[in-house]
């Protein structure tokens, strides 16, 4: 037990310090892209790897291109994000001359510059990196459980073995720590979205954290992903509202001449309870990326490797400390889902 | 600001993404896998129940084992003690009839050998007289041989009765 205790940290070490390196590599190669003699910006660096992408970079000046797929007023536009050579050209689609600038994809007119009021005509669903990174993890999950589920049909009413126990006690903390205190007798009904919220989230952090490909995807630190968790949150919660519920909400045990203030703020209180929720992952995993990273810059910034240990542990400190909050953070995103689930579901006595 | 604004597509397609995990998910995984653990908590459960019950009826059973057992003892003591009663009795009642048997039967000894002892007696008499009278008539026969010894006998009768 207390060997393979430590082989999980010698691991984690591992992972930590391959972290470091590519990371490392990954700013040095992209800042060599850009001049010899131009100083490094710490923010620019830091942004673009926290924020999504139209190519997933590999390794050196090696990127996979991504499909871009655009919802134009005149039509659906497809090609490679390749046509854009990483933002160098612009490229002549069917409808439009598009040219990526920061990431975006925008609308050149014919005099050659940004057309801004065009580009606000034009809807990007591209499959970024974040998407692609995305639908890994999902495959990722439905191959992890629907293996472990084989086994649970193989071994019936067998104790559990290999993966199965590894996997076993996490579901099992879902619904004895999360959702039955929580919600109460008719936690069962939940539990499959629970269980998809708490994997998806947890797996997207773990995968945030692996620096190189296909990990190195910030898909859990993007506002859009946590938006449209948050978002399931305050459907699953809202559509399971009971009566006690509303009532709480439309006409509580208040004098009427309260009612005012109280009915809006118990609306406000439907939207800005999943609100925190998806600011707090957000925040919580975006802040965690900016840390790492900003310790890697400190090497650039200063210039010198001298500065490099001090980075690399305390990177190394960070990358541990992001796993646990890998973790935390979808137990918590977990919990207060399974908490408001459990207050809209809740008789009233 | 670019930070906090959500892009619409991958607003869509991490809809579309997690939408479909949760489908596979529940038909795939955590149906099977929750109800296999639920399954198996409540055999486990069963089990422990039933080992339960187990339990209470082996000891149950001990205890009624034991009372059985008990009053078997102390049936057998009863059994055991009547028997000793029973005997006590036969035997006090032999002693009381060999001992009224005895009695009775010495009794007729007695009576007979009193009976006997007369005949004999009776018999013994007779043989004594009838002796006597033979020793007394020889006597008086050898005695008598001699007529001065008559004399004498007859002189001294006479001269006892003038003493008188």
């Amino acid at each position: 037990m207390d060997f393979r205790h430590f082989f999980d940290l010698k691991k984690t070490l591992i992972l930590a310090i391959f972290a470091v390196f590519v990371n490392f590599s990954e700013i040095r190669a992209q800042d060599s892209v850009v001049t010899k003699n131009e100083k490094f910006d710490p923010t620019k660096a830091i942004m673009e790897h926290i924020g999504d992408s139209h190519v997933w970079h590999l390794w050196g000046h090696t990127s996979l291109p991504l499909p871009v797929i655009l919802f134009t007023d005149k039509g659906i536009e497809l090609f490679s994000s390749g046509e854009f050579h990483h933002g160098e050209h612009d490229y002549q689609g069917k409808n439009y001359t598009y040219r990526l600038v920061e990431n975006h994809i925008k609308v050149v007119g014919t005099d050659g510059n940004v057309d801004e009021s065009a580009s606000a005509h034009i809807y990007d669903f591209s499959l970024t990196k974040n998407v692609i990174a995305m639908f890994l993890s999902v495959i990722i999950l439905v191959l992890v459980f629907s293996s472990v589920a084989a086994a649970y049909k193989k071994r019936e009413g067998k104790a559990p073995k290999g993966f199965q126990s590894l996997i076993e006690p996490v579901i099992i903390f879902v619904r004895d720590d999360i959702a039955r205190p929580n919600i109460g007798h008719k936690y069962a009904r939940f539990m499959p979205f629970l269980l998809t919220v708490f994997f998806f989230i947890w797996i997207n952090n773990i995968m945030g954290l692996i620096p190189f490909f296909p990990g190195g995807a910030n898909v859990t630190g993007n506002i859009a992903t946590t938006f449209v968790l948050a978002s399931l949150t305050l459907i699953v919660v809202n559509v399971n509202g009971n009566k006690a519920y509303w009532k709480h909400m439309l006409a509580p045990d208040v004098p009427w001449w309260l009612y005012p203030i109280m009915i809006p703020v118990e609306l406000i209180g439907i939207i800005s309870k999943p609100f925190a929720l998806m600011i707090r992952l957000f925040a919580n995993i975006t802040a965690g990326h900016i840390i790492v990273l900003s310790l890697i810059s400190l090497i650039f910034i200063f210039k010198t490797l001298a500065i490099a240990p001090v980075s690399v542990a305390f990177v190394i400190f960070m990358d541990v400390l992001e796993l646990l909050v890998a973790f935390l953070q979808a137990f918590i995103f977990t919990l207060l889902t399974a908490l408001f689930i459990g207050m809209a579901v809740e008789e009233h006595h | 600001m670019d930070l906090v604004t959500p892009d619409i597509g991958l607003v869509f397609w991490t809809t579309v993404a997690i939408l479909l995990l949760f489908l596979l998910l529940r038909k795939l995984a955590w149906k099977p896998i929750l109800s296999s653990i639920h399954e198996r908590e409540r055999s486990i459960e069963d089990a422990l129940d039933s080992a339960e019950k187990a339990k209470q009826e082996m000891s149950r059973l001990t205890s009624e084992n034991e009372q059985l057992l008990k009053e078997a003892r102390a049936e057998r003591d009863l059994i055991l003690k009547e028997a000793k009663e029973l005997k006590d009795h036969i035997i006090h009642d032999a002693k009381i009839l060999a001992q009224t048997e005895g009695a009775k039967l010495i009794e007729k000894a007695r009576i007979e050998i009193n009976n006997q002892k007369a005949i004999a007696m009776a018999e013994v008499r007779d043989q004594v007289s009838s002796l006597s009278l033979e020793i007394a008539r020889k006597v008086l026969v050898r005695e008598f041989e001699d007529p001065m010894k008559q004399e004498a006998l007859v002189g001294q009768l006479v001269k006892d009765v003038k003493l008188n």
